[in-house]
This record gives C-alpha cells, sequence and structure tokens, in this order.
C-alpha cells in the first residue's frame, strides 16, 4: 500500500477499510527494506509516527476528520524546525541541534493529523544540486541502479517518495531544489510563489529565493498539501496576504483553449537529446489536448545561473553568519579569544561547498566588488524578472524542460562547482523571478532515467500550474511508473 | 582572476579558517567561478532598478507587543556553554 497517493489513501481511511496504524507500518518496514540502498533520510522517527498513527485512527472512529492528511505518513527536508526533533540542514555544524519549535509549515501539518516518517536528507544548508554535500551521506537515486544522485537539494524528500518510504514529502527550493530532484527521480515537486507558504521555521539560506513546497506521487497530491502550507502567517511578514484558493477545484478543467508559452533559450545547444525529446513530445501531448503553443522569448535567461549564484550566495553569507558556536550548533574547541573561536567553529562546522559559497557571497559584497557584482546581478534581476511578465502578457503559463540533463552520476560534478551550478539553468531564473513552477514527469531515457516537464505560471497561480499538469498527467502514465529496488 | 591574498582577506571577513590546502582549491575554483559572473557586464543595465524582493511589500508593521514564545531555558538548550541564564563565549576583554 506504501505505493499509494495521499488520495487514494484517503478514501481508505475514510471509508475504515484501512488503520493508520497499518499504513505507517508498511511505510516502516519499506524503510528497512530498501533505506539501507537509498539513504533518503538523516534520521527516522517511528515512535512519533505511530503515536501520530494511533491519533489518526482515534480521530476517525469519533468521525473527526479534519483533512486529507490525517493518518498519511509524510517525510519532511531536514531544513524544517521540528520541535523536540533534531534538525541538521544536512550540516555537522547542527548535527545535534534540536529545535524549541515547529516551523509553521509543521505546526500546521501537525494540526492537520499527517504522520512523520523522518527528516529527509539533504545538501548541507540547501547548497547542492546533488544532494551528495550532506555531511552524512549522499542519497542514492532510486532510478538506474542505485549508481546516480537523486538531485538537489531536496535529494532526500524527493527519493524517499520515489522509494514509497514515504507517501508524499516537503522540501525547499532556492533555485531548483524541489523541481530539479522532482525530475531526476520521477515524481511531481511544486515550488510555489515566493510568498505563497511561511518560512518561518525553514533554516534561512538565501531569504529572497527560499521557498517550501510538496514533492507527491502526483499532481492532485501536490495540490492537497499544498493546501495545508499556503497562506498567510504573522510569522513570517514577506508570506502574502492573499486568499488561498480551492487547489483541488479546477483540476479537471484540462487545457483546451489555454494558451501555453515555449520560451526559445529553455532548448539550448548542448542539451541532452533525450530530454529534449521527451520535453517536446510533452509539449506537443498538450497541444493534442487542445493548448494552443506560443513561441516566446526570455531573453535574459543565458544570465540567470550567474545573478542567481551572486544574490544566493551574497544572502547566504549573511545568513550564515549566525552560525558562530555562541548560541547553538557546533562550537570548536580552542583556547584562544573569542575570534579563533568563530574562525575554528566555522572551519569544523562548514562542509567545501558551504565554505565556497559563503567565501563567494561573502566577497560579493565586500567594500569595492558591490557594485560590480551584487548590485548588478540585483539590476539583472530585474530584466529576468520583466522578461516574464512580458511573456505573461501573451500566454497563461510556459512549459520547458526541468533541467539540461537527466540525473548525473555520483561523484561526477564533485570537483566542478561549476558545471554541478549549471544543473540550475531552467530553475533559477523562475525562482528569480518568484514565480510558481511545478515538475511532472514526462518521460525516460533509454537508461530508465526520468525527465521532468517544468511548468511556470505567473504570480499566485498555482491553480494554474496543477490545472495544466493535471490535465498532461490524465493523458499519460509516466507518474505511475516506478524504480526497481534491490 | 582572484588572488591568495584577496581570498585571504575574504576568509578573514567570513570568519573561516582555510587550510593551505583548502585555500590552493578555493583561489583556483572561485576564479573559474567569478569568471563566469564576469558575463553579467555584458548586460546593459543603466536606469535599471535593482531589484532585492520580489514582493510589492513595505515596512510590514506589528504592534510592539510581547507575546510569548520560547523560554530562557529553551532557548538555552542548544548553547554549547551558558550559564545563569546566559551563553558563555571566551573571554573578550583583557
Amino acid at each position: 500500500m506504501f505505493e499509494q497517493t495521499i488520495h487514494a489513501l484517503h478514501e481508505q481511511l475514510k471509508a475504515g477499510s484501512l488503520k493508520a496504524r497499518e499504513l505507517v507500518e508498511a511505510i516502516l518496514a519499506r524503510c528497512i527494506a530498501v533505506e539501507p540502498q537509498v539513504q533518503a533520510y538523516i534520521s527516522l522517527t517511528p515512535d512519533l509516527a505511530r503515536e501520530q498513527a494511533e491519533a489518526a485512527d482515534a480521530a476517525f472512529a469519533r468521525g473527526d476528520i479534519r483533512s486529507p492528511l490525517q493518518g498519511i505518513p509524510l517525510a519532511l527536508k531536514d531544513n524544517l524546525c521540528t520541535q523536540g526533533i533534531v534538525t541538521t540542514c544536512g550540516s555537522h555544524m547542527l548535527e545535534s541541534f534540536v529545535p524549541p519549535y515547529d516551523a509553521t509549515v509543521v505546526r500546521r501539518l501537525r494540526e492537520a493529523g499527517a504522520v512523520f516518517v523522518g527528516k529527509a536528507n539533504m545538501d548541507e544548508f540547501a547548497m547542492g544540486s546533488s544532494t551528495e554535500n550532506s555531511y552524512f551521506a549522499p542519497t542514492r537515486n532510486p532510478w538506474g541502479n542505485l549508481e546516480y544522485v537523486p538531485g538537489g537539494s531536496s535529494g532526500g524528500s524527493a527519493a524517499a517518495v520515489a522509494a514509497d518510504t514515504c507517501i508524499a514529502s516537503l522540501g525547499s527550493d532556492t533555485g531548483g531544489s524541489i523541481r530539479l530532484p522532482a525530475a531526476m527521480t520521477g515524481v511531481v515537486g511544486l515550488k510555489p510563489t515566493y510568498g505563497r507558504v511561511s518560512r518561518f521555521g525553514l533554516v534561512a539560506f538565501a531569504s529572497s529565493l527560499d521557498q517550501i513546497g510538496p514533492l507527491t506521487k502526483d499532481v492532485r497530491d501536490a495540490a492537497i498539501l499544498l493546501q495545508a502550507i499556503a497562506g498567510h502567517d504573522k510569522c513570517d511578514s514577506t508570506s502574502g496576504d492573499i486568499p488561498v484558493p480551492d487547489y483541488s477545484q479546477g483540476l479537471d478543467r484540462g487545457v483546451s483553449g489555454l494558451k501555453l508559452g515555449v520560451p526559445r533559450e529553455y532548448f539550448v545547444e548542448g542539451m541532452d537529446p533525450e530530454v529534449e525529446a521527451s520535453v517536446r513530445a510533452g509539449i506537443e501531448t498538450l497541444k493534442l489536448l487542445g493548448a494552443e503553443l506560443v513561441d516566446v522569448s526570455l531573453p535574459h535567461t543565458r544570465y540567470a545561473v550567474a545573478t542567481y549564484y551572486v544574490l544566493a550566495n551574497a544572502e547566504a553569507s549573511s545568513n550564515l553568519a549566525r552560525y558562530d558556536g555562541v548560541r547553538y550548533g557546533l562550537r570548536a574547541a580552542s583556547d584562544g579569544d573569542l575570534l579563533s573561536m568563530y574562525k575554528q567553529t566555522r572551519a569544523e562546522g562548514f562542509g567545501s561547498e558551504v565554505k565556497r559559497r559563503i567565501m563567494l557571497g561573502t566577497y560579493a559584497l565586500s567594500s569595492g566588488y558591490y557594485d560590480a557584482y551584487y548590485k548588478k546581478a540585483q539590476q539583472v534581476r530585474t530584466l529576468l524578472r520583466q522578461d516574464f511578465q512580458q511573456v505573461f502578457t501573451e500566454c497563461d503559463a510556459l512549459l520547458s524542460p526541468v533541467a539540461p540533463t537527466p540525473a548525473f552520476r555520483l561523484g561526477e560534478r564533485l570537483d566542478d562547482p561549476l558545471q554541478m551550478y549549471l544543473a540550475d539553468i531552467f530553475t533559477a531564473p523562475v525562482s528569480l523571478a518568484g514565480l510558481p513552477a511545478m515538475s511532472v514527469p514526462c518521460g525516460y531515457t533509454q537508461q530508465d532515467l526520468p525527465i521532468g516537464l517544468q511548468i511556470i505560471a505567473p504570480p499566485f497561480q498555482e491553480a494554474m500550474v496543477l490545472q495544466v499538469g493535471a490535465a498532461f498527467e490524465a493523458a499519460t502514465d509516466f507518474h505511475t511508473r516506478k524504480p526497481v529496488l534491490p | 582572476m582572484i588572488s591568495p591574498e584577496q581570498v585571504a582577506h575574504v576568509a578573514h571577513l567570513a570568519r573561516l579558517n582555510l587550510s593551505e590546502a583548502e585555500q590552493e582549491q578555493f583561489t583556483a575554483q572561485l576564479g573559474a567561478i567569478l569568471d563566469y559572473m564576469e558575463q553579467l557586464n555584458e548586460v546593459p543595465t543603466d536606469g535599471v532598478e535593482p531589484t532585492s524582493h520580489v514582493l510589492d511589500l513595505v515596512n510590514v508593521f506589528r504592534e510592539d507587543r510581547v507575546q510569548p514564545m520560547v523560554t530562557v531555558e529553551a532557548a538555552l538548550q542548544n548553547a554549547p556553554e551558558s550559564a545563569h541564564q546566559y551563553v558563555v563565549v571566551p573571554r573578550i576583554v583583557e
């Protein structure tokens, strides 16, 4: 039963033909069977999960049905603060950090009656595109004989959904960290509009970009999970005070009459031919379903990765200044003064990618370079946003690849940070513009590696993204395929 | 391009001790990444407003009122060293 969706399981739980306790035991048994190979989790919380499942069963028994998530086993990316549960951010720095409060999304899921299976693996402080930057262990993509990365940084959240060690999960996306692993593991991954979901209790990486979102087995589940976490939160002043529609309504509307833009800059030379073929076939499918395709241009696309890495790293270097060995986290042994304690703590607590990004960000913000890098990148960000504003006068949503390649082999890009950054070429511009976007499975390579189609909409139009995704899914069966695990 | 001296200076600003190997590796890698970022100079941006934030939000205020959050004990439970409701750090004055 662990391979089923939230909505299918909810019907059974509601009818009483399935108990949350049975479901959680099936998931925990699945974890024992495949976690040693996949390593999607940093920590499992079986005692809490069983306790929450008991509570869900008791609620169902007295007719108290709070949400479709009641009794559903979920994984949470390990940068979401969970009161009383270690939250490591994939880092040695926070290896034993136990948050004294819940992130707003976590509180909402607890109130909805969800079951927490554990904390999912990630690149350290969400910095990476492969989940190999985790301090603990690299997660393996359940596809491709476990020889490939799951994408990142929410690689654990994606792999857990693909390997059926949870029913759905939450990840976070700064420059592609939900969509990229979703594409590479063959699951659905939705990055909401910046401001749609509260960031309170999400460990900060780049505060003008970070957003929490769902990774699920189908589009309807993404709508259900988004419904549970979306909305204004007084603890996050950047969360939009904009009404939340019913995301499950309208999933059956189809795409007939919609104008879907295909940005020509998203089909670049050097792109993997199998990825291009699958994405183009996916776009054709939507045309056959009645959508009108529009050729559009986003002329500043090629500058997005450089812009993103200047801005994200600048924000990160400031956000990560808090890890100083004083209030929480690691403190290195030091017999010197306060300054040497800071420096030694950060030297020991951070991995090399995090240090590299702190260095880049500090440099970009330092005296004499601020205008050349940081301000310049902020200006190009304006131009990138204007590109999108312009094309959305011509179409309702955009279709593109999620990444230029399918999953790559473990270790393949570790020595070449720039090559790793280029995985974000089609996701970073969307993040810089703050738009909602989703990856849906649209094909497989001959090596049996999943490929994702990215659907992008104007701000706060998650319903449009979901509508297009649901129409695509209803006409295809890519999302139902499962990896073969030993 | 970035020199080893600049790398050492930035590491100090970022409060990071770097090993010799790291210093060497970062000099090469940061140089390559900064070269890549140089392509932003191709983009004409005269008179373009910088974007610091995508939402049209300004000055979100709330009432200045104390609200219960976490207790002092809970707030200090993760501190590497604490005493008498304070965190303890190495001596900072002679």
